[in-house]
């Protein structure tokens, strides 16, 4: 059923409380934190002005592309050709040790297509950092592995499912889907339905579809 | 003549060597394998019957969650989780439920809070329940399942009075509840966490000084903390190779921060040290649950959120303390009604990546102790 993924829209005027819109103050027993939250009614991404950024963009330079906080959360804008040094810098300068998650987000319709996105953490100062690298679509972004061994499984994750390639990877290989796979179903131009049919038939013996 | 003979002598000696020494064996371990929790495929590289390398080969369970979430409203996507960590249904909805708030700026009412912390350290006892009774089992220790197994169905039991589901259960919505608490979950809690003391005292007899149990997890699939840390390893076997840290202390959520409880943690970093840390946090979350039923707050169990959820632009990461270990969200919304990515950063996934680093050198016996011991559940290592 292709319609499925089209979900019902409901038209916001009749929909007085839809969230989002309005963040709504949660009824009765709200908390105090959560009413001054709600009070005013501040935008969701400021700019980044605290002493990390400052830091960060003091050694970097034009590297940084942009630094903000996007529900009181901290993101970096990296350029690709720094990552592995500012990474370096991030594990070794910062304490930020963990490399608790490195994932994708695919923007078909923007010049660089996607967003490499690693979530940092500290266990020194408690503090969460989020990098975000924007790439071309035929970029290849140095492997993080030097640094987090973490991000072995990960960035094969990311080559299996976004088809970005890690310059320097130890075991760039497919890790979800089998190896012979073809296409990267989390592009947004692979449809929900789409699959290797050809695979499909070949290893499972069924005619794909249903 | 001499030399010639020398020559062929030479030859079949080191023929020889290959064959009782120097060659490699490489075998698979799984996927259809007992002890691999699922559908695990483990090649070992072998030395006799030492382990000197392997690979392991995941994705047999794989579904697209990630994906499904792309064609889903934020409402639709809730039950998918359960279907992650599917023996820790509730601390997945929870960790889903408040990333979903904290993208849309609301926040669940007290009341659910509190309920919600129950119910996901009931969630954590039967989760660590599930892995001692199976993880014995690989061991050869056959009784504690049936132990375990015995007190997690109360806390099942309990699950079905709240919401009708015992394992997918769905339990929580975003800002907050759909259920009020019936009437005697308070009563039901109480008389477990009364029982449950003694109980954990049983499975403590049964192992803990069992010199069959000592031998086969002491010094078993060492892992330091600088190499959890830098493979990413979260939960107990973090904490049980020394470090101090969880995320309800750390960067408390729910309803972590009204209540006392200790982070127990190991010194060695063995399959030894992590079933002490896990015994000791099933004694921690009973003290959670104690403490949480006394005071239940009174008022409404959910934020007012609307029918159709519309994140605003923007995107958030949110992690609780599961019961394996760190399961974050990671949110991008483009303002329509269903998620532009959902990304899930698995536990089971994570730690399952230190494998190759615990196994090297042990006996293929200890392999099993090893997967045991990391506590993965496939369906969230594949998703």
């Amino acid at each position: 059923m292709a319609d499925e993924s089209k979900a019902p829209q409901s038209p916001e005027s009749s929909q007085p409380d839809v969230a989002g819109s309005i963040p709504s103050p949660s009824a009765a027993g709200a908390s105090p934190s959560s009413a001054a939250k709600t009070a005013a009614p501040a935008p969701l991404q400021i700019p980044l002005g605290n002493e990390l950024s400052r830091r960060y963009r003091e050694r970097f330079g034009a590297a940084i592309l942009n630094a903000f906080e996007d529900r009181k959360q901290s993101v970096l804008i990296l350029d690709a050709e720094h990552l592995l040094e500012i990474a370096r810098y991030s594990r070794d300068e910062e304490k930020f040790d963990l490399l608790e998650d490195y994932t994708a987000v695919d923007w078909p319709r923007r010049e660089k297509r996607f967003d490499l996105v690693a979530q940092l953490y500290s266990f020194t100062h408690n503090t969460h950092l989020r990098l975000k690298i924007p790439l071309g679509v035929d970029a290849q972004p140095a492997t993080l592995v030097p640094i987090w061994p973490a991000a072995n499984w990960l960035e094969r994750e990311i080559f299996d499912l976004f088809g970005i390639a890690f310059r320097g990877h130890p075991n760039l290989k497919r890790i979800l889907l089998p190896d012979e796979w073809q296409g990267h179903p989390l592009r947004k131009d692979y449809d929900i339905l789409q699959q290797d049919t050809a695979w499909v038939r070949e290893n499972l013996g069924i005619e794909s579809g249903q | 003549m001499n030399i010639l003979a020398d020559t062929v002598h030479e030859n079949a000696a080191q023929k020889i060597g290959t064959l009782f020494g120097a060659d490699e064996l490489v075998i698979n371990m799984g996927p259809q394998h007992p002890s691999t929790h699922g559908v695990l495929r483990v090649k070992l590289k072998l030395d006799g019957e030492r382990v000197v390398g392997s690979e392991c080969v995941i994705g047999y369970l794989h579904r697209g969650v990630e994906k499904i979430a792309e064609n889903r409203t934020y409402q639709q996507f809730a039950p998918y989780v359960d279907r992650m960590d599917y023996v820790s249904a509730v601390s997945n909805g929870l960790g889903y439920c408040e990333a979903v708030e904290k993208l849309l700026v609301v926040e669940a009412p007290p009341r659910a809070r509190v309920i919600r912390t129950i119910l996901t350290e009931l969630q954590r006892i039967a989760s660590h329940l599930l892995w001692l009774g199976t993880h014995a089992l690989d061991i050869g220790a056959l009784t504690p399942l049936f132990y375990c197994m015995r007190e997690r169905e109360e806390i099942l039991k309990i699950f079905e009075k709240y919401c009708g589901a015992r394992l997918t259960t769905h339990a929580f919505r975003i800002g907050g509840l759909q259920y009020e608490a019936y009437d005697t979950l308070e009563k039901d809690v109480e008389r477990f966490c009364e029982d449950f003391e003694g109980r954990i005292q049983e499975y403590s007899d049964l192992l803990t000084g069992s010199s069959i149990w000592i031998g086969r997890t002491r010094n078993v699939g060492l892992l330091n903390s600088a190499d959890c840390i830098a493979l990413g390893a979260s939960g107990p076997v973090l904490r049980a190779s020394g470090v101090k840290w969880d995320l309800r202390k750390a960067l408390p959520y729910a309803a972590y921060d009204q209540y006392k409880f200790e982070i127990p943690v190991g010194t060695r970093g063995d399959t030894y040290d992590r079933y002490m840390v896990r015994l000791e946090e099933m004694r921690q979350s009973r003290l959670i649950c104690l403490q949480a039923i006394e005071n239940i707050p009174a008022g409404p169990i959910t934020a007012r959120v609307g029918k159709v959820l519309k994140p605003p632009v923007g995107e958030v990461y949110h992690a609780i303390e599961g019961p394996k270990g760190i399961l974050g969200y990671y949110i991008v919304s483009d303002g329509s009604t269903q998620p532009y990515r959902i990304r899930i950063r698995p536990p089971s996934f994570i730690n399952l990546q230190a494998l190759d680093k615990m196994i090297r050198g042990h006996l293929v016996t200890d392999v099993v102790a090893i997967i045991g011991t990391l506590d993965i559940v496939l369906g969230e290592v594949d998703r």
